[in-house]
């Protein structure tokens, strides 16, 4: 295989908040057209993580790059569509229909001073097709069920036609049923629309079949590899990390003979 | 009411302006609103306050002075005023609402401090408290129009900006909108159509033509441009209405433009009552 074109790179990252490290000397990357799947527990660090590759936070050591530039020299955002843990705490009495929910990940693309046209609208509409929810592009946005407010997330994720797509936990309060759903959804993303995407998630049983790389993250980075070498990392390991018992193999399909 | 509109000055100025106000306050409502502060606005209001009791003051030692619309004077201190609500916001991070009641009765002391210092406890104090129907001058007419263009422009320019961050400031940032700017620029706003708008409905009650048409419009607009518009209408409808009824009965406008919002607010939340009863 050759190297592997990184669209995000992390070089010895540590991080703290205030007192103690919150992430020390992390290394992690994520090449072109992968789907890494980002697990660990609670208070982990995943999501400090996220904040660092979008330069909302600032790495006491260390360096982050995008898109093979230094973080403070990147300014191309609509490249790195962002679907935030906190996406679907906004406040449902918001008077947003679903269509202006999207459009606004169009804000950066368009630039400041622009306004949308025929062309933008029409992105919108695709972008909502995209991810199945076209029928509600009038509705507002609190009149939705958690998991169709989730897909509108995505589509104004997508709209901008981003080349990498960030997801913290986007399936907590979804039903399982609905999770499935979006799991094929964002599999499809990847595979057939070609999208790199960095997944938050604690169903790391669920997901092992679609993701293409594993991270397994407590405040150090424990595991750091193709889903195939993921495996071999013994699920005693895994459950130690984790404090529980979790089934890392809840799939059986042919990983190409590896 | 045509006739006198026709043969008085003071009633076009006041009903020219009263228009124009009927736009500005409830566009910049509308994202007050949204962002859950809306009693900056009653805080900016008595900063304003204490803008207009400055200029009385300087007034009574400098009779040069008395020629300047003390309502400029009160701009720039709601300007301040609302720099400095910023300000707190930012060491109060965890009590960002903190920010209101400090400045709002900091606004109140200096502007009785003034007041009295400038034996401003007059007339003209209960016109700047509840508004008026004769009080408007073109100076204040041509303040109104001036503050009415520059506010429509930046909304305009900044509109998604402005959408954008108050529905989700995390994901804008990351987005890449400047969002210290634009808090900046629309606070600036919000502290000049206070105090234009004042001068017809009165510190007291500024905020509510600001807040009680979106209240309403909230309830019955899809989507956040109709919440504008709703809003817009309704905040017209409260302050011509309010105007009229002020006029005939002689009283400070400030009271019936409120009640009307008041009304508004009650009858659509009535209709959606009985809509939801239906169904
Ligand atoms: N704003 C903050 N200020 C101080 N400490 C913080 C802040 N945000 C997070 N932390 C701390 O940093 C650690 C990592 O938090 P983070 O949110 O990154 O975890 P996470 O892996 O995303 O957890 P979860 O699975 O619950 O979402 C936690 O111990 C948390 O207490
Ligand atoms: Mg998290």
């Amino acid at each position: 295989m050759s190297t592997p074109n990184n669209l995000i790179d992390l070089q010895n990252v540590s991080f703290h908040y205030g007192d103690g490290y919150v992430l020390e000397d992390i290394s992690f990357s994520i090449p072109e057209g992968a789907f890494v799947g980002l697990v660990g527990p609670n208070g982990s660090g995943k999501s400090t993580l996220i904040k660092l590759i979008f330069g909302l936070l600032k790495p006491q050591k260390g360096n982050v790059q995008i898109f093979g530039k230094k973080i403070n020299k990147f300014h191309d955002w609509s490249k790195i569509g962002y679907v935030s843990q906190k996406a679907n705490s906004f406040n449902s009495g918001f008077p947003a229909s679903v269509f202006e929910v999207v459009s606004m990940g169009l804000t950066s693309k368009l630039g400041l001073f622009k306004f949308m046209k025929a062309p933008h609208r029409k992105a919108v509409m695709d972008a909502l097709q995209l991810v199945g929810m076209s029928d509600f592009s009038s509705s507002n946005i609190g009149e939705l069920s958690g998991g169709q407010q989730q897909r509108v997330f995505i589509a104004r994720a997508l709209v901008s036609q981003p080349e990498v797509l960030i997801l913290d936990e986007p399936t907590v309060g979804v039903d399982a049923n609905s999770t499935s759903d979006f799991y094929e959804l964002l599999g499809k993303l990847n595979k057939e629309n070609g999208i790199t995407l960095l997944l938050v998630t604690h169903d790391i049983g669920t997901i092992t079949d679609k993701v293409t790389h594993v991270a397994c993250l407590n405040k150090t980075l424990h595991f750091h590899g193709e889903t195939n070498e993921f495996e071999q990392f013994n699920e005693r390991e895994v459950s130690g990390f984790y404090g529980h018992h979790v089934h890392v193999l809840s799939h059986d399909h042919d990983h190409g003979g590896i | 009411m045509i006739q006198a509109l026709w043969k008085f000055e003071f009633l076009q100025n006041a009903f020219l302006a009263g228009i124009l106000i009927g736009i500005i306050a409830p566009l910049l409502g509308v994202f007050i609103v949204v962002r859950r502060q809306a009693l900056i606005a009653d805080a900016l209001s008595h900063i304003t306050l204490a803008g207009i009791a400055a200029s009385l003051l300087l007034g009574k030692y400098f009779t040069f002075w008395q020629g300047i619309n003390p309502v400029y004077m009160g701009m720039g201190f709601s300007a301040a005023g609302s720099l400095f609500i910023e300000q707190l916001r930012k060491v109060y991070k965890h009590f960002e609402e903190l920010a209101i009641p400090i400045t709002l009765s900091g606004g109140i002391g200096l502007g009785v401090v003034f007041l009295s210092l400038a034996d401003g406890f007059n007339s003209d104090l209960f016109n700047y408290l509840f508004g008026s129907v004769i009080a408007i001058s073109r100076s204040d007419l041509s303040a109104v129009a001036v503050i009415t263009v520059i506010v429509v422009i930046v909304v305009t320019l900044l509109y998604k900006e402005l959408f954008f961050l108050s529905f989700d400031e995390e994901q804008a940032n990351v987005s890449g909108v400047r969002a210290k700017w634009i808090h900046f620029i629309f606070i600036l706003l919000v502290a000049f159509v206070i105090a234009v708008s004042m001068q017809i409905v009165g510190v007291l009650l500024v905020s509510a033509l600001m807040t009680l048409p979106v209240a309403a419009s909230i309830r019955i607009a899809r989507g956040f441009k109709q919440t504008i518009v709703y809003s817009i209408i309704f905040g017209e409808v409260a302050v011509l209405g309010g105007l009229i009824l002020a006029y005939y009965l002689d009283i400070a406008p400030g009271g019936t433009i409120v009640l009307l919002s008041a009304l508004i607010l009650l009858v659509v939340l009535l209709f959606k009552r009985m809509k939801q009863w239906k169904s």
